[in-house]
């Protein structure tokens, strides 16, 4: 098992490389960052010259690959480039953003995972039951949803509630526009308040999608199980019903949903960068986007490389966890 | 071993029926299935698919679905157990009465370990600590016949070969000391070598604790050298029964025969197998009168009419569900009312189209030696 | 309380089916995955709508008596009888907007969908039956690129110039079909994993192994023997990466990183007029619904032909 999980790590390590590489091509291929500027006036071949070369846009591909991924390495992800943007550094600025949307995505990430288990058992265990008719329903309805629409939903829901409260002398409650306050202040009651009061909207618009996957899945899951033959050697030795759903049946069931939702990390984080955009936080989507569309070579290649890194580590805990919980799979 | 009331049966099984609703239509999956079982017997169920002897023992175990209609009664120890809850029919599952499933490989759960699961057995019906649950498992896989016990209790099942996980099924089966053990083609997915080793595991079993075996199995071959009493199901009921000599040597029912000519044997060499031609019914759509009388090469108008009823056939405890049997007895190699010829393979023609002849209408053989149609 | 959960609970075993013994006319395959189809009404339900938002977007334009180009109608006008769906920022008839949105959704969806699944089964089909060293290729491009969220490729994708001369296939005046092409490229990856999954167990059957005895080539033997048994398993995919397809996309075009001008799309539609939903909200709810329409149509199609294909239901073994 150790050994297992010492292969992964080491075979992580290439595939973060290849990945720097491929996310170095899509930042080259995206443009020039110098292109807005040489159209906004003409320009002089030596201002050109000389503004390539201080964005290193003149020399070939290959270079430009091997300074960025030494310096990345190093720890100095560079600065804006393009002409006439702030000249934010890169590292800061993503951890910062970084550190917005990570707390967004776990929180929903496991709020999602709990109630859509739960819901996805109860679901398989009274098959065609008014819950399971109903919990299909709505799991169907959202995950048809876009989110960004979702969002839209949520975050006009969420005026209207503060209107109400705001009417009823509880003040504004919820935060529906602008970043979630690094400076929560006051008493720790003030700050949970302050803090619920900027999450909950976001983390509702990203667990009501993700929970309608998460409970499609597990219910499928478990009725596969309790359709297995060692689940009718479990019932025929005797045990109680409920033993054996959850002892037996669960236990298997719950090995797929627990290596899915590992890998369904790089979907939260596009989920998160869109809910970010709505609801105007200054996490990783803000910066995602508006990057791109600066064409901010090393902005982009920042954010990328932290996704990467993020979504390997899921997919290595993935994998440690499906062997941890499937023994037929410890080989060696 | 527990003892019973000397002339009560162990298991009395009466007029068990079992139906399933469905889409399409409802399902007769076992009708009006009577059997008794001693003390120490062992008992073969014989059928192909669609025969409902696995649905009959699942009834038996109270492990049918909730759409699974039952009626009818079967008694274990006396106790009635049709209508009886999932929870109120625990204390029997597994204790009282026990299964063995078909497939090893599937059967047991592979996220525990193989001494987890026997343990788990053990615990449902006493009340012990883990340890010494765990302490019986190991015995138990010693009582199978797995070597190292010890060591092969803190495994996982897919560690275990086929042949292993079998006997580990049985080692569960047997844990809390059942009065009756059900096998439920216990040999199907192993290899022959293995078989013949289960076989004998499950004798000494029940020649060590008395338990009572019913086998189920479309093996002819496990059914002959184990089993003192046979069963043969047909079309979702009891067409035949009596002891194994009795059946197999002087079958009263036409299935039984083409069952017995369809299966290769040491004695047939040379000869011809003689398969049923034709398929099972549909278990909605049964045929009128007898469900065989579509393939029977015996059949007659009277076998449309009515349904026969399960009858003794003057040899003892034997008893068919023919029409026809007596005219049966008469028919000198009962084989050949099987064979069908193949194109330009037929080595005597005269011979065969007078057989043919003769079964087709209702003449015995001998009539038609007397006044052959030309 | 979980006694209350448990004991209603089905002892689960197999329930039999009649039809393996079917005794009257044999009935053919298809036919048998249709009648079961139409058994479920979601399904159905899904089939119409999805009908009606394809007519709808196709020929709704002929049908209809305002055009999309058409402005100064009247700006911001709510829902009535003359716009029933109101008219937006530049008095435009949204009902004709909407009309022509759907249809580049639609095209956008179906084409990825196609795409991705022809890369999808390609590249799995050689992964599966030639495993070794193809294999390990073909699983560490999947690993590659998922190793970004697929959005982030996408938006990354959708302003690369690159690609834009490579295919000569957008201009300024046409970039829907890039988008579709864009979104496929991340689209393909699940299909390539499933089918490969399935070429590997099937290629261990005996089927296969009397194909190769009589000689049958690699690709004969891939193409018409190992996938056919997989068109099912391919089939529900293919349905269900119209409705990712579509979101997606709609997304993107939401962020301004998908369709543009002059494309349209149900996404761009909410996105040219986002700052206006508040006041004037049928500019966002008509949209949304259209989106969700065609979303949860296909995802029912989807799910019925999941169903059809494998029913839950196991035969007893009697």
């Amino acid at each position: 098992m150790f050994r297992f999980i010492i292969r992964r790590v080491l075979i992580s390590i290439p595939m973060l490389v290849l990945a720097s590489f491929l996310c170095f091509a899509l930042t080259t291929a995206m443009g020039d960052p110098l292109g807005e500027w040489k159209l906004q006036k003409p320009r002089s071949p030596g201002e050109i010259a000389a503004a390539e070369e201080a964005v290193g846009s003149n020399k070939p591909f290959l270079e430009r690959y091997g300074n960025w991924a030494v310096h990345f390495a190093e720890g100095d992800w560079g600065k804006e480039v393009v002409p006439g943007d702030t000249g934010l550094d890169v590292k800061p600025t993503v951890l910062k953003a970084v550190g917005i949307t990570a707390r967004l995505v776990i929180a929903s990430e496991i709020i999602a995972l709990l109630l859509g288990m739960a819901v996805g058992v109860i679901g398989a265990v009274r098959q065609y039951s008014a819950f399971d008719y109903t919990a299909t329903g709505i799991a169907f309805t959202m995950f048809s949803m876009p989110l960004f629409c979702v969002a839209l939903v949520i975050k006009s829901l969420g005026i209207n509630v503060n209107d109400w409260l705001e009417k009823v002398g509880l003040g504004r409650w919820l935060t529906t526009a602008g970043p979630p306050g690094e400076g929560f202040n006051g008493s720790l009651g003030h700050q949970i308040y302050q803090y619920t009061g900027a999450f909950i909207l976001p983390t509702i618009c990203l667990v009501s999608i993700q929970f309608a996957l998460y409970s499609r899945f597990q219910r499928a899951s478990m009725l596969d199980v309790l359709n297995a033959d060692y689940v009718r050697t479990a019932q025929a030795k005797g045990i109680s019903q409920a033993r054996v759903v959850f002892r037996h049946a669960y236990r298997n069931a719950l090995i797929p949903i627990a290596t899915v939702s590992a890998l369904n990390f790089g979907s939260l984080v596009g989920g998160a960068v869109i809910t970010e955009t709505v609801f105007g936080w200054q996490g990783m989507g803000k910066l995602l986007v508006d990057s791109i569309n600066h064409l901010e070579p090393y902005m982009v290649l920042g954010f990328m490389m932290t996704t990467a890194v993020f979504i390997i580590a899921f997919n290595l805990i993935a994998d440690i966890l499906y062997a941890f919980l499937d023994p037929r799979i410890r080989l060696d | 071993m527990t003892a019973t009331n000397g002339s009560d049966p162990l298991l009395a099984v009466r007029d068990l029926s079992v139906d399933f609703g469905t889409e399409d239509g409802v399902v007769h999956a076992v009708r009006n299935v009577s059997f008794s079982l001693d003390a120490g017997e062992v008992l073969g169920v014989v059928g192909e698919s669609g025969s409902g002897k696995s649905v009959s023992s699942m009834a038996i175990m109270g492990l049918l679905p909730k759409t699974a209609e039952v009626t009818g009664s079967i008694r274990f120890r006396g106790e009635e157990l049709v209508g009886l809850s999932f929870r109120e029919m625990r204390p029997f599952r597994g204790n009282g009465i026990s299964m063995i499933f078909q497939d090893p490989m599937t059967s047991l759960n592979p996220v525990f370990t193989v001494g987890w699961q026997l343990a788990e057995a053990y615990r449902a019906h006493h009340e012990v600590s883990k340890r010494v649950a765990l302490a019986k498992a190991v015995d138990i896989l010693e009582l199978v016949g797995i070597p190292q016990p010890d060591r092969r209790a803190a495994q996982y099942p897919h560690e275990f070969s086929g042949g292993m996980r079998q006997r580990a099924m049985i080692a569960m089966s047997i844990i809390n000391d059942p009065d009756v053990i059900i096998a439920d083609e216990p040999t199907t997915a192993l290899d022959v070598t293995v078989q013949a080793q289960i076989l004998e595991t499950l004798l000494r079993i029940r020649s060590e604790t008395g338990a009572a075996i019913i086998i189920i199995t479309h093996d002819l071959g496990v059914v002959a050298g184990m089993v003192d009493r046979v069963q043969v199901m047909y079309g979702g009921t009891v067409v035949e029964s009596g002891t194994v000599d009795d059946v197999f040597e002087t079958p009263r029912m036409p299935y039984t025969v083409g069952l017995l000519g369809s299966m290769p044997n040491p004695e047939l060499l040379g000869k011809r197998l003689t398969p049923i031609t034709g398929a099972p019914p549909s278990l909605m759509n049964l045929p009128n009168g007898c469900t065989f009388n579509p393939r029977c090469p015996l059949v007659a108008a009277e076998c449309h009419e009515s349904e026969p009823e399960l009858s003794a056939t003057g040899q003892e405890a034997h008893l068919t569900r023919c029409h026809r049997w007596i005219e049966l007895t008469q028919v000198p190699d009962p084989r050949t009312l099987f064979t069908h010829t193949e194109i330009g393979a037929d080595e005597d023609p005269d011979q065969s189209a007078q057989q043919h002849q003769a079964v087709g209408s209702n003449q015995t053989v001998a009539d038609a030696e007397e006044n052959p149609v030309a | 309380m979980t006694d209350a959960i448990i004991s209603v609970v089905n002892p689960v075993s197999e329930t039999p089916g009649g039809s393996q013994f079917d005794s009257e006319s044999a009935r053919k395959q298809w036919q048998v995955v249709l009648r079961r189809f139409l058994r479920h009404r979601a399904a159905v339900a899904g089939s119409a709508l999805f009908a009606l938002l394809v007519l709808f977007a196709f020929l709704g334009g002929y049908v209809w008596k305002y055009d999309y180009h058409q402005v100064q109608l009247g700006r911001y006008l709510p829902p009535s009888g003359e716009h029933p769906f109101g008219t937006g920022h530049l008095g435009e008839d949204m009902l004709a907007q909407i009309i022509r949105g759907t249809q580049f959704s639609l095209q956008i969806a179906v084409i990825v969908a196609v795409a991705a699944t022809a890369i999808g089964v390609v590249l799995g089909a050689i992964a599966g039956y030639l495993r070794g060293w193809v294999d390990s290729l073909v699983g560490r491009a999947i690993d590659l690129v998922l190793v970004l969220p697929p959005f982030v490729i996408a938006a990354a994708l959708t302003r690369s110039t690159f690609l834009l001369e490579a295919t000569k296939a957008g201009s300024q005046a046409s970039n829907w079909l890039l988008v579709a092409i864009y979104i496929s490229l991340i689209s393909w990856m699940s299909i390539a994993r499933t089918v490969r999954g399935m070429v590997l167990s099937l290629r261990e059957k005996e089927f296969v192994e009397a194909a190769r005895a009589l000689g049958g080539s690699t690709l004969r033997i891939v193409f018409r023997h190992i996938l056919p048994n997989t068109v099912d398993v391919i089939i529900v995919n293919a349905t269900l990466t119209i409705a990712q397809a579509v979101l997606l996309e709609a997304a993107l075009s939401f962020v301004g990183l998908g369709v543009q001008p002059p494309d349209s799309s149900l996404g761009l539609l909410i996105n040219q007029n986002k700052n206006d939903l508040t006041l004037h909200p049928w500019l966002f709810v008509i949209p949304f619904v259209f989106i969700v329409a065609i979303s949860l149509s296909v995802n029912f199609i989807g799910d019925g032909l999941r169903d059809a294909f494998d029913p839950r239901q196991k035969r007893v073994r009697a």
